[in-house]
Parts: C-alpha cells; sequence; structure tokens
C-alpha cells in the first residue's frame, strides 16, 4: 500500500516535538496534558518534555491511581484525568461585563473575549464528542455564547486515539471512542511498545495538513496504520462498561418515579463533584460584585451545579429540588434523556469522570442498569 | 313561559339529570326571590329549603360578634346555596345572605328528603349532586387557607 | 449589535404604586431607541449593585417608547427596584421567552385568568385583543387577589369593566364589610363565567398551585388542555437557555417559556421536584 495515499504520517518523537515547536511558532499557546503536584491536568505545553511521560492512569468508581513507569515513553498513557477541555472553552470564572456607578445613573461595558489561538493537544475521542455537545448547548441555539464562541473558534484540537481503556470508560457504547471520527483539525494514535515509539498522524483541515507538512514526517506504512488500528480495538475491546444509549432516554422518561433514585441518594452527597468533571456539564449563574465604595460593579459567570439546594432555589419559596434523590434524577435524566430533546444529543459521552470522581462511586452505567432492572421487576 | 323543569334542566346544578328526577325534583320546588339583605339560610336553624340561584348574588357568611358578618364566599348565578338540606342534622352551617335581590328555585328539604329516602335512586343522585358542591367549596376554602398570593409561596 | 449577557441602560420616567407592594415602572431607553416585544415576554431587570430578576412586561406592545414593568417587591432586587425613583436608572436585557400565542387565537372565545401578580403578563395581551377586539369571540377576564387592597390596575380593571365587549370579573380571598365585590379563589369564577368551551383559549398566570386548579376547573367546563396557556416561573439566570436553572424536564422556562402550552407542558408541570 502506498505510504501517500493512505493519508497517515508515522512521527518520530523528534518530530513530534517539532509539531509542538511549529505549534508554538505559528503562535498557539498549547495546551495537553501533563502532570503538576501528583496531579494529571491539562495545562501550558512549552515542549513536548513537559508531557506526562511514563504516566499511566487505573481508574475504578471512586478511585483514582496516578503511576509512572521507567518502562514506558509513552507520552499520551494516561487515558484522563479530573480536568477536561471545558476549563479552556468553558471557563469556571468569566467576567462578563463590568458597570461604573456616577450620581446619574451607571454605564456598562462589555468584558472583550480576545483569547489567544490555542492548541489542544491530546484530546480524547469522548472529549471531542463533549466538545461537541458543548457546541451544540452553546452556539447552536438562537443565542450564541459569546465567550464560548470566541473561543472555540480559536482552538486547534489535536486528537489523541486511545490505545487503553480505564476501568470506567464507555465511550464504545456511547459511540463517542476510542477512536476520533470527526470534530479535529490533527488526529494521530501513539504507539509505544517493544522499543517502537512513533504516532500515525491524520490531518482533517487546511490547518492541520500545513502543521503536519512543517515536520518533515514520512508517510506512515501500512504496518504502522495497522498496529495503530490494532491498538484502538485493543482499547475498545478492553472496555468493561457499558450503557444501553439506543433505549436509555425512553427508559428515563418512564422512570422518574422509581425506588432506585431514593436507593442511590441514600450514597449521593450532592458534592457536584460528577458535574465538575463531567466534560459536557454548562450550568452556570451569575455573580455581582460591587466594589466597597460602591463605584465599580461587574459580573461574572461561574460555573454552577444543578446538585445544590441553590440552585432551583425559586422566590418566595424555596428549593424545586430539595431531595437529594431529586437532584441525582435531574442531572442523570437530563444527561441521558432531556438533553436529546434539548440539544439533539446525549450530553454523555462516555468518559467515565462522573464514576471515577465520585467519591461513593456511584456509577452512571450501574445506575442505569439498575433502573432498568427496578422497572423489569 | 318557561315551565319549572324547564328553568331547572338548565341550571348548572341539575345538569344531566334524568327528566323523571326533574319532574320529582320540581314537585318539591317553588320561585321565590329575595332583597338584599335578606338571608337565605341562617347559621343553626333548620335546613329546610335549599335554594339554586337563577340570578343576583348572595354571600356565604360567618357572622362575628363585634364585628358583624364575615363573607366567606360568593355565590351567583348558577351555584347552589344551603347543601345542608341533604345531610343530618340538616341544620345550616353558616348564614347565606342576598348581596343584591336574589331570584332562585327554593326547594323544600323535607319534601325531597322524604322523595329520596322513598327512591335511593334519587337519592343517590341528589348525593352526587350536593357532594360535588361540597367539594369545590372545601377545595376553594383549602386555597384560600394556603393564602396563594402570600409571599411564602409562588 | 448588544449581547444578550450585557444589560441595556433605561430610566425611570415615572413609577406608579399600584398596591402596598405591587408597583409599576414606565422605562425609556437610554440610548432614545424604542423597545420591541411580545405580549407575554419578559426581561432581565438589573439594579446597579443588588443584582438582577426576571420580570414581566406589563405594557402594550403597539407602543414602543416606553417599556412598562410591573412587580412585586419580594426579594432584595425588587425590594430595591421599589425604592428606586423616577429619573433612576436600571439596566435591562431582553425581551426574552415565548408569547402568547394571540394570532393563532384569533376567532376563539377568550379566557383569562390572573392570580395576585398573574395580571401583569396578561395584561399586553389584553391591549392586543381589545385592539383586534373583532378578531376574536366573546372575552373575559378572571381576575383573583388576596383581599381589595392588592388588586393591581384597579382602575383599569373599572374601566375594562366597564365595556360591553369584554366580561371581567374581580375577586378576592377575603374582604372586610366594606367590599361589595366577590368573595372567592378565582377559580370559583371560571364556573360562572360564560363561554363556548369547545371553541374557547384560556391563558392562565399566577402562583403554581392556582393554575394547576384553575386548569382543572377549565378541563371540568369542557375547556380542551391544548387550548389553555400557563406562564411559569423558576431561577432564571441568563434568559438565553444557557445557565441550566430554569429547566423543567425537556424545557428551559427562560427561553421555551415562560408561556407553556398546557396540553404541552402538562407531564412535566404536574411532576414533582423535577
Amino acid at each position: 500500500m502506498n505510504g501517500e495515499s493512505s493519508g497517515y504520517s508515522a512521527l518520530t518523537p523528534a518530530q513530534f516535538g517539532a509539531l509542538v515547536a511549529a505549534l508554538r511558532q505559528a503562535g498557539y499557546a498549547v495546551a495537553g496534558p501533563r502532570v503538576a503536584d501528583g496531579e494529571f491536568v491539562f495545562g501550558d505545553v512549552s515542549s513536548s518534555a513537559g508531557l506526562a511521560a511514563g504516566y499511566a492512569d487505573e481508574q475504578k468508581p471512586g478511585r483514582y491511581l496516578l503511576s509512572k513507569s521507567a518502562k514506558s515513553a509513552a507520552l499520551f498513557g494516561v487515558v484522563n484525568g479530573q480536568h477536561s477541555w471545558k476549563k479552556y472553552l468553558f471557563s469556571q470564572q468569566e467576567t462578563l461585563w463590568r458597570a461604573r456607578g456616577s450620581s446619574g445613573g451607571f454605564s456598562v461595558e462589555q468584558e472583550p473575549c480576545r483569547p489567544a489561538k490555542s492548541a489542544f493537544l491530546g484530546v480524547r475521542p469522548c472529549d471531542i464528542a463533549a466538545i461537541r455537545v458543548q457546541d451544540a448547548v452553546f452556539t447552536g441555539g438562537a443565542c450564541a455564547d459569546t465567550y464560548y464562541k470566541t473561543r472555540r473558534e480559536n482552538a486547534l484540537i489535536i486528537a489523541a486515539n486511545c490505545t487503553r481503556a480505564s476501568g470506567n470508560c464507555f465511550c464504545d457504547s456511547m459511540g463517542s471512542g476510542p477512536r476520533a471520527r470527526a470534530g479535529f483539525d490533527l488526529a494521530f494514535t501513539e504507539v509505544a511498545e517493544n522499543g517502537a515509539h512513533y504516532f500515525v498522524f491524520e490531518a482533517a483541515t487546511a490547518a492541520g495538513k500545513q502543521l503536519l507538512s512543517k515536520c518533515g514526517a514520512p508517510a506512515a506504512s501500512a504496518a504502522q496504520t495497522r498496529k495503530a488500528d490494532a491498538l484502538i480495538e485493543s482499547a475498545r475491546a478492553a472496555m468493561t462498561k457499558k450503557l444501553d444509549a439506543k433505549n436509555i432516554k425512553a427508559l428515563l422518561y418512564r422512570n422518574y418515579e422509581n425506588p432506585r433514585w431514593e436507593q442511590t441518594a441514600k450514597r449521593c452527597l450532592a458534592c457536584a463533584n460528577c458535574t465538575m468533571v463531567c466534560p459536557t456539564c454548562f450550568c452556570s449563574t451569575m455573580e455581582d460584585q460591587t466594589s466597597l465604595d460602591g463605584a465599580q460593579a461587574s459580573r461574572a459567570r461561574r460555573a454552577d451545579s444543578c446538585f445544590t439546594l441553590d440552585f432551583s432555589w425559586i422566590h418566595g419559596g424555596g428549593s424545586v429540588r430539595p431531595a437529594a434523590s431529586s437532584r441525582y434524577r435531574q442531572w442523570m435524566t437530563h444527561k441521558l434523556a432531556t438533553w436529546h430533546d434539548q440539544f439533539g444529543t446525549s450530553g454523555c459521552v462516555g468518559c467515565g469522570r462522573c464514576i471515577t470522581w465520585c467519591p461513593v462511586g456511584i456509577d452512571i452505567t450501574e445506575e442505569a442498569a439498575a433502573i432498568a432492572e427496578a422497572e423489569a421487576d | 313561559m318557561k315551565t319549572l323543569e324547564q328553568i331547572l334542566a338548565e341550571h348548572r346544578f341539575f345538569r344531566d339529570m334524568p327528566p323523571e328526577y326533574l319532574r320529582l325534583a320540581a314537585g318539591c320546588a317553588a320561585n321565590k326571590r329575595f332583597e338584599a339583605g335578606q338571608l337565605l339560610c341562617r347559621e343553626g336553624s333548620d335546613a329546610d329549603y335549599f335554594y339554586v340561584i337563577s340570578r343576583g348574588s348572595a354571600a356565604i357568611e360567618i357572622f362575628a360578634p363585634g364585628r358583624g358578618p364575615i363573607t366567606i364566599q360568593s355565590l351567583g348565578e348558577g351555584d347552589m346555596a344551603g347543601y345542608s338540606w341533604l345531610i343530618p342534622p340538616y341544620k345550616y352551617r353558616l348564614d347565606v345572605r342576598a348581596v343584591e335581590p336574589v331570584l332562585a328555585v327554593a326547594f323544600d328539604g323535607k319534601c325531597l328528603r322524604e322523595k329520596c329516602e322513598a327512591n335511593p335512586a334519587l337519592g343517590y343522585d341528589f348525593l352526587k349532586r350536593v357532594t360535588q358542591v361540597v367539594i369545590a367549596r372545601l377545595g376553594a376554602t383549602r386555597l384560600q387557607l394556603l393564602d396563594i398570593y402570600g409571599k411564602n409561596l409562588f | 449589535m448588544q449581547d444578550p449577557m450585557t444589560p441595556r441602560r433605561f430610566r425611570i420616567a415615572r413609577t406608579l404604586r399600584e398596591t402596598k407592594d405591587i408597583f409599576t415602572w414606565e422605562l425609556r431607553a437610554e440610548d432614545g431607541g424604542e423597545f420591541a416585544f411580545s405580549p407575554g415576554q419578559y426581561n432581565m431587570v438589573y439594579i446597579y449593585g443588588i443584582g438582577e430578576v426576571p420580570v414581566s412586561i406589563s405594557g402594550d406592545a403597539a407602543d414602543r417608547r416606553k417599556l412598562l414593568h410591573t412587580t412585586r417587591a419580594v426579594g432584595a432586587v425588587t425590594e430595591a427596584m421599589r425604592a428606586l425613583k423616577k429619573g433612576d436608572m436600571a439596566g435591562v436585557r431582553g425581551p426574552f421567552g415565548s408569547v402568547w400565542p394571540l394570532d393563532k387565537l384569533e376567532g376563539k372565545d377568550i379566557v383569562l385568568v390572573a392570580g395576585g401578580v398573574g395580571l401583569p403578563p396578561l395584561r399586553p395581551a389584553v391591549y392586543h385583543i381589545l385592539r383586534n377586539r373583532a378578531k376574536y369571540g366573546r372575552c373575559t377576564l378572571l381576575c383573583g387577589a388576596r383581599t381589595p387592597q392588592d388588586i393591581a390596575f384597579a382602575q383599569e380593571l373599572e374601566r375594562w369593566r366597564g365595556r360591553l365587549d369584554f366580561d371581567v370579573h374581580v375577586t378576592v380571598d377575603s374582604a372586610g364589610p366594606d367590599w361589595r365585590g366577590n368573595v372567592g379563589v378565582v377559580t370559583t369564577l371560571v364556573s360562572r363565567a360564560v363561554f363556548t368551551p369547545e371553541k374557547t383559549a384560556a391563558l392562565v398566570c399566577g402562583p403554581e398551585i392556582m393554575m394547576r386548579f384553575a386548569a382543572a376547573e377549565l378541563a371540568n367546563r369542557g375547556v380542551r388542555e391544548d387550548s389553555m396557556y400557563i406562564t411559569l416561573e423558576r431561577n432564571m439566570k441568563c434568559g438565553i437557555g444557557l445557565c441550566g436553572h430554569c429547566q423543567l424536564g425537556p424545557v428551559f422556562i427562560c427561553k421555551d417559556g415562560p408561556v407553556f402550552n398546557y396540553g404541552m407542558i402538562k407531564q412535566w408541570f404536574l411532576k414533582r421536584e423535577i
């Protein structure tokens, strides 16, 4: 097979480093997987040396273990961590406008949004799906979110196909992984085993192609693309968690009254961790601040969670979802059912973060199965 | 001119009542007029009559010493007053007073009770109609108690 | 174009005290421009240094020079609103939300049911109907308040009541001896109103409990549930369906509502704690 016509390139680690350098040279702020203070995070990447080389993660419900192996050279060995890319696109805290008070009233000035061109390096297929879900939320309706839209338009996406599955992954069920099919400028599969280490790249956009051309990489051989494909398929096969995505919407719509909600609420701490780590959760609240002398005021949009009582507080009353069971039901039903009617897509991409970062290990796939089972009883 | 039976058949309280029951009911009924301020029912007295209002308005009241009558609910065209006629001990529980001149069909409660005792199907029909009125009044009273426009409930 | 998240500045041209806690503002845009809206819509009203709340628009949509808001002082922001005077400034984002489908309802009998501070969002609909009176069948307004002192727009109600082509019934939950009007909850008026149920559309606005009972009474009279419209309120923050707060099942009350077809929304409206 002719490597050129396959459209794939094979990059050595050095060429991969050149790609990062080319990105920076082209004016991109590069963000990628890093390990900082023992945590797997997304942060600024100044060179490929700053990536999480040799690290791997082990995930179970309520459990996350990060380990480093001297034997592994993989830069993208960690499936995911508590960060998702929404930290860049949908900021935890975003000032929307500032006002200045005067005797005659006040003036308002919209906070400008001039994001740097950024490149997200090593975006997992599920996280690309999550970005596309948030695209639908923030830019798909009649009123787009200016801040999200501007940041999104300035973001270049370099996908990293998955060659490992964490114990909580179920992207295969949600149709979002382990291979990225769309929504990226560049995508690669990292092969790092038996002394070999290379990246099989494909470019999907003109910007991606141009960047790829700058690192002087040859076309990937058939053996190299076959190896990459095999690793992706092994990740798919390694996934133990499943969710019946086809029937879940109807199931949850039928089961607003199901004893399982109460049972789960006994475990749920309503801590909001799941919403904070979820790459698609988008709820926010407005926070107004006024300077002590009253001369200035500002409004910020701050990430919020449907697990707090305040979230559904109505004036003259209280919270419309006082019970933890109602709040868990809202979150899960929104994610897997009502989201379809709101945005034409599921709100879940199968990344497994909500399972891992739940302090008591509530597992959304297990909950979905339990509701189906309770209904059948 | 309309017969009493025709008037009754058009009244909300008697909606869809079988003609033979209407005939039995009409046999205990007569037109009656109340001037403004006159009582249709008086708390504690024998519930000898009940009324279906054809025109005018009345008020269900409770009399409070030092305050006078307090209106609980207004009644108008299509409403009935005096449901105590069907329910032991057949005493009015509240006052009903004409606010404007009231034209009503008055029923002799004792006469109708006897017919109901003799004809349980007729009695059951009346019981259902009266109970609907009682339930509607109870429901309205509950809403009033809730004070739904107060600041504590939206 | 103005970003939907940034308030536009308005100045208070007039304040009106409707009751002891309900008040009306007449606003003019500081930029001298017009304000266009449709009956049923609301704005997010910002008070400098205090905060922002959703407030229904209570004026006439045909008059774009002035913007009217009527609300009740129940919280920090609305209390602060009440304290503002003529010449003071407020921020406005909007108009947001769905509308009373008045064009679609032409030819029908219209029953408007308002409870408490539910009349302000219905008033633009009344203006529209009265201006296009010939296009509608029999029209009735049923209006409930807590006491006679709590009736908003009392003079206007009297004026409307004087029209031969508009039936207006006002009731209060409780009253002293000097009240000559009706006593009883607003839902009791439904059974007395004159309309042809099969060709009637109902527009209902008030506390949720009142709307539930009003819908039941209307259905009892034979009005179809898909010919009833209600308005809902949750804690809207953004107004454009992006903040997630006002979800009721699959709908965002801020943008899919506040006006909903009852037949459509009933299954969600009647669910608890959703």
